[in-house]
């Protein structure tokens, strides 16, 4: 038989950690720091909220944009939040997490061979995303040095006439890092100057520890040029509801609707209800678990640091990204001797990239008891390996 | 501080220095601020929550309803002293509505209870009337759900 699978699929390489998830899958009694999900279950006002709304028959399609009662409302936050003003009839797209929106996206813009600009370390399915959508990533490297922050003018170096657009996401998943106004203004100049778009993944915009976060879309000239993604899975602890949405111009939400009209038809109703409540009374809920994210996140980098696996000061997420250079292992053999002689879970930083291979992922998204414990291990084992 | 009292109400031994790393300030100042919150009673006591079903100690609890007559100058709070003053009174609020004192009475048996009430409670010259219902199965105490519940973390164990 001959091999039916798609070229560009089966061109996308592997992850490389894959024998990783294979041997934590067989192991019980693990203390994981791996995890890229809150440990907090969703509130319990939302789910409560749910129940009621199925009983009641909430079961059914909705238009392919979403119910415009979650538009309205997250119309309305945009604006309270930020000044952004969005139309709700045909500005933002309710979409099934984050992952649907960005690649929504990446297909509504992207001709064959068009260059999308990424930073890295960051997280796994932006290039394959890309590739699938026909366009070329284009890696730009975030140093430790700068705080992982995205320099605008490395983002100039790499832009070609095939450039089309900038996919930023801060704060940042795997190392933590958030983005100052500063340098994102200098790369909405550089979006201006080479007539580019941005496409703004914002998940983690409200877990930030220091300042506010600034929507990309807020910078003089953006609105219109950003593609902004956001969700409900990490500040509401809801990602199994798989809900999220888009917001951008007319012409890209339209493109986007009409990709997710005849692929996806419409997110699950219930999500869409469980996205109204929580926006509309979740707040004080996602303020407490925001509280208690920055208390573990000061105590797990003071702890790694003190151990001697150096820790910048992560300030955003639920990540924070240590280096091992003071250990002789490898971010792979790190992460599999750890597990397997400290069942401490901890995700290598090459997942996210090549310029991870120095560091790992850990995430706080954990119970303050099991961070300390899993501290304990890892000082044990840092012990043995260190230089 | 109110993150510090925080995070006692929810762990009352958490050391000095972990509540300092949390919360980013020195050990000497959090042990400042315990100390002082610890005189001015705004830290009332450090005890432990005991399920004494487990520790196999039967302890009957009942919601009392009391209706009183306040008296003239000092109001429900003579009245509520009477009350609370007994060590089987294990907790007592002033409440709006039907009834002027919720107290929780503890007891070993249904029987004692029910003799506390009637001995004692319902013959204070004040008590106008009491309406008694006991306690069947505790959920949730002081924030914490007491009954067995699936807490199991559901989630992945690694996931990006």
């Amino acid at each position: 038989m001959k091999n039916f699978i798609n070229k560009k699929v089966l061109e996308i390489p592997p992850s490389g950690i894959r024998r990783f998830f294979d041997i934590i899958a067989t192991m019980d009694e693990v203390i994981s720091l791996g995890v890229g999900e809150p440990d907090f279950d969703t509130p319990w006002h939302i789910r409560e909220s749910s129940i009621y709304y199925i009983e009641q028959g909430y079961t059914t399609y909705t238009s392919n944009s979403g119910l415009i009662e979650l538009r309205e409302t997250i119309s309305k936050k945009l604006f309270q939040e930020h000044y952004l003003e969005y139309n709700s009839q045909d500005q933002v797209l309710i979409t099934v997490g984050v992952s649907e929106g960005l690649d929504l996206a990446l297909r509504a813009i992207l001709n064959p061979g068009d260059e999308v600009i990424v930073h890295e370390p960051s997280y796994v399915s932006y290039k394959p995303c890309i590739i699938m959508a026909g366009g070329v990533p284009v890696v730009v490297e975030t140093k430790l040095d700068d705080d992982f922050q995205l320099r605008a003018e490395d983002v100039e170096k790499v832009i070609t006439k095939k450039t089309k657009a900038i996919l930023i996401s801060y704060p940042n998943n795997p190392t933590g890092a958030i983005i100052n106004k500063d340098n994102l203004t200098k790369i909405a100049k550089i979006v201006e100057k080479y007539d580019l778009l941005v496409i703004s993944d914002e998940i983690y915009g409200y877990l930030t520890y220091k300042g506010e976060h600034t929507c990309f879309a807020t910078l003089p000239g953006m609105k219109d040029r950003t593609i902004l993604l956001n969700g409900f899975s990490k500040a509401y602890a809801m990602t199994g509801w798989r809900i999220a949405y888009a917001a951008s111009n007319r012409d890209i939400i339209k493109a986007m609707t009409k990709i997710h009209q005849y692929t996806m038809l419409c997110a699950p109703i219930i999500s869409q209800k469980a996205a109204i409540e929580a926006l509309n009374n979740g707040y004080s809920y996602m303020k407490s678990m925001i509280e208690e994210y920055n208390q573990r996140r000061r105590l797990i980098i003071e702890s790694l640091n003190k151990i001697g696996l150096n820790c910048f000061k992560a300030l955003g997420a639920f990540y924070v990204f240590p280096s091992i250079e003071n250990t002789i292992l490898s971010d792979e053999e790190f992460a599999e001797k750890l597990l397997l002689e400290e069942k401490v879970a901890v995700v290598p930083g090459s997942a996210f990239g090549d310029c991870g291979r120095n560091f790992i992922r850990c995430s706080y998204a954990t119970s303050l008891n099991e961070i300390e414990e899993a501290l304990k291990r890892i000082q044990r084992f840092f012990e043995r390996y260190k230089k | 501080m109110k993150d510090i009292l925080k995070i006692l109400s929810r762990n009352g031994k958490e050391k000095p220095e972990k509540i300092a790393t949390m919360v980013g300030k020195t050990k000497d100042e959090i042990e400042k601020i315990i100390k002082e919150m610890e005189e001015k009673k705004v830290i009332i006591k450090y005890k432990a929550l005991i399920d004494w079903e487990k520790a196999g100690e039967d302890i009957v609890y009942a919601f009392i309803d009391v209706k009183v007559i306040p008296e003239r100058d000092v109001g429900f709070d003579a009245v509520a002293k009477r009350i609370y003053k007994y060590p089987e009174v294990h907790s007592m609020y002033l409440m709006s509505g039907s009834y002027d004192f919720s107290v929780v009475v503890a007891g070993k048996t249904m029987k004692e209870v029910a003799y506390f009430v009637a001995e004692r409670l319902a013959t204070i010259e004040q008590v106008q009337s009491t309406a008694t219902h006991f306690v069947l199965k505790t959920y949730k105490i002081d924030d914490e759900i007491v009954v067995s519940l699936e807490d199991k973390d559901k989630r992945l164990k690694v996931s990006y």
